[in-house]
């Protein structure tokens, strides 16, 4: 589903190299973890996949179901079903969160061709949704992640996905800021959403998430490359001795 | 020196006076009204319309903008709207004249002629200060108008809508409204043209608000394109007396809305939005002077502009805090959005401060759209332009959610949703 070849990566504004050289593939039905200590890349590496203007791939390719998605905007992306679901969900004011929920599924529908959902539907299946997620319906009628906690923030991100049925889901330090309970009701949320047809990236610090969403492959990454590739057991590896000895090796 | 004057006098000056000479005979008003007309007229003809020199008018140049004016002829203005919010009670000038038999259940409504006719509109036809420009034309021309005084204690559920409609042509307006201590109400001052030629139009609003009342006043301007629109509200805001203030402004090709608000009694509180939508080749200025007078009253001024096409915007804010006035807490932000390479916007904030310990501050942004904001909706698959628009929306949507009427909120936002869609 998604091929990353010898991708090199800058900050448009300064220059500064973050990715270099990342190789990766992620299959359909796939849950792959990305992990790797802070500041090599993983934010940066979401954050292209979505195609975020504020990087700049200078080499490399990155392939979406063999095609190559480096020219599309985001919105072009999202409608192609890639979604990443964000560590820092911004505030709007002003746009009122069920407008934004409408907005974004229709225009999705549009862009495949597909008809636009009636009102009801729209109401129906985000009630439905929304209550998977226990996320209080009053949350909903307040302007998009405005005076949400930080949990909240979170929930309101796997309700999008939930209801935008991405084929790639990426997962941009989701557990971060949530207690035990809140993770286990995004996990929850995110492991509802495993099917044979949808890959997963999950990026994440902590082997703590992975206990709730069990991925098939770790990838380690390092100053803007995967150093090494594993199963579930190299998750609980990097809990145990932490990154020194992976880096080590790589070195 | 009159020779001069009279020298230089533009056709919109000509005009006035021309249009006063014609008119003066048919006006309604006793001896004091009469000769509180006069002076405003000799004033008009000996100091002409103010110029960029006039500090006041520096950024709108009126001798230079208002280059002619429509011939007074009548109109004939038979419909009524819809209300804003359902239900509301609903008032209406038409083309400068009240109804006959107008009445809104618990509140006191006469027409504003019968104040002429009997002289006790006289004092209030004086102006401001000598720049008080809206003031004397709509002073020397004001035929009709609502006098609304709602009790003591009274509270009013639905708002009441003061619709100034009116036809092509000259139309003065004047609307003195007095709220009884402890009263409760929210009041819309809409202002709609029914023709699409030519009006000039002055609309005075003269408000007070007695010991602890509670009141919502909304202006909400949608001229026509040719229409010139002269507004001013003076206000007065007595002790523990809570006032929300918003003027939206989607409509017109010159307008200046003044607002003349004395903060007077302590403990009171003054919330102040605006929403300026400007688009085509069209002048808005929203001029506030507003005083804090008294100790320990509060107030916030949040204006939202958004300038597409050639448009020009002017926001002056001026707020004065009296050497007695210790422990004034006023803010003030004027943020704009400029759409165009063209489009222009100029914010004055003046502070003139003279009690020691007080909070007042201000601050003017011009800027475009949030990245991070677009980006995040792009993310989920909204395309760029749908995108931008919903966050122009939203700019200007953020203001009018601080209301707590919801189907009031909703009908602003109708305003301003279909205002951009015809513009953007």
């Amino acid at each position: 589903m998604l091929e990353i070849k010898n991708l090199h990566a800058r900050i448009a504004e300064d220059g500064t190299e973050i990715i270099r050289g990342l190789n990766l593939t992620v299959k359909a039905g796939e849950v792959a973890a990305i992990m790797g200590p802070n500041g090599s890349g993983k934010s940066t590496l979401s954050y292209i996949l979505s195609g975020r203007e504020d990087y700049e791939v200078t080499d490399g390719e990155i392939l979406y179901n063999g095609e190559s998605i480096l020219e599309l905007d985001p919105a072009e992306r999202a409608a192609k079903g890639i979604f990443l679901a964000f560590q820092y969900p911004v505030e709007i004011p002003g746009v009122a969160t069920m407008q934004f929920l409408k907005v974004a599924m229709n225009e999705q529908r549009k862009a495949r061709g597909e008809a636009e959902l009636t009102t009801p539907d729209f109401i129906r299946r985000v009630k439905e949704s929304a209550a998977e997620l226990k996320i209080n319906p009053d949350m909903l009628k307040r302007p998009l992640n405005v005076g949400f906690s930080g949990g909240e923030k979170k929930r309101a991100e796997i309700l999008q996905m939930a209801l935008l049925e991405p084929k790639l889901c990426v997962l941009d330090e989701t557990d971060s800021g949530l207690d035990i309970d809140a993770l286990k009701i995004v996990a929850d949320g995110v492991n509802a959403l495993r099917s044979p047809d949808r890959a997963v990236i999950v990026i994440t610090h902590y082997q703590r998430l992975l206990d709730y969403i069990v991925p098939d492959t770790v990838h380690v990454l390092y100053k803007g490359q995967i150093i090494r590739t594993g199963d579930k057991s190299l998750a609980h590896e990097l809990e145990a001795n932490g990154y020194a000895d992976i880096i080590g090796e790589a070195a | 020196m009159n020779m001069q004057t009279t020298a230089r006098q533009t056709a919109a000056e000509a005009a006035l006076i021309e249009a006063f000479n014609a008119q003066v005979g048919e006006l309604p008003g006793n001896g004091a009204v009469i000769s509180a007309r006069d002076r405003l007229v000799d004033d008009l003809k000996s100091n002409g319309l103010p110029t960029r020199r006039i500090e006041a008018w520096h950024y709108t140049d009126l001798k230079t903008l208002l280059r002619a004016i429509p011939a007074a002829v009548p109109a004939a203005v038979v419909d009524t709207p819809e209300p804003l919010v359902a239900g509301s009670a609903v008032i209406t000038t038409r083309h400068g004249l009240a109804d006959q038999k107008v009445g809104i259940g618990g509140v006191l409504v006469n027409a504003f002629s019968d104040m002429l006719s009997e002289g006790t509109a006289a004092p209030g036809l004086s102006v401001i200060d000598r720049d008080d420009t809206i003031g004397k034309i709509n002073g020397s021309f004001v035929r009709d108008g609502y006098v609304l005084e709602f009790p003591a204690d009274a509270t009013i559920e639905k708002p009441v809508e003061i619709q100034v409609l009116h036809g092509d042509g000259q139309v003065h307006t004047r609307f003195p409204v007095s709220f009884g201590a402890g009263s409760k109400a929210t009041v819309i001052e809409r202002h709609l043209p029914t023709a699409k030629g030519e009006a000039f139009v002055t609309s005075v609003s003269d408000i007070s608000l007695e010991d602890g009342a509670d009141v919502t006043w909304i202006i909400v301007q949608q001229q026509g394109a040719a229409d010139t629109h002269l507004g001013q509200l003076r206000v007065r805001v007595g002790s523990n007396a809570k006032l929300r203030l918003y003027v939206i402004n989607a409509g017109g090709r010159l307008v200046r809305q003044e607002l003349r608000i004395d903060v007077a009694g302590e403990g009171s509180d003054l919330q102040l939005r605006g929403v300026n939508l400007l688009g085509g080749e069209t002048h808005t200025d929203v001029t506030l002077v507003l005083g804090h007078h008294v100790p320990n009253t509060t107030s916030t001024e949040i204006f939202r502009n958004v300038v597409f096409d050639r448009a020009r915007g002017v926001f002056q804010g001026m707020i004065k805090v009296a050497l007695d006035a210790q422990k004034t807490d006023a803010r003030m932000a004027c943020n704009t959005l400029l759409m165009s390479d063209e489009a222009e916007f100029s914010a004055k904030p003046e502070l003139e401060i003279f009690a020691d310990d007080v909070q007042c501050g201000h601050g003017a942004t011009v800027a475009d759209i949030d990245a991070n904001h677009l980006y995040y909706l792009m993310a989920r698959g909204v395309p760029r332009n749908t995108g931008r628009a919903m966050l122009v929306n939203a700019f200007v949507a953020e203001i009018v959610e601080e209301l707590e009427d919801g189907q009031l909120v909703e009908a602003l936002e109708a305003i301003i949703s279909s205002w951009l869609e015809r513009h953007a």
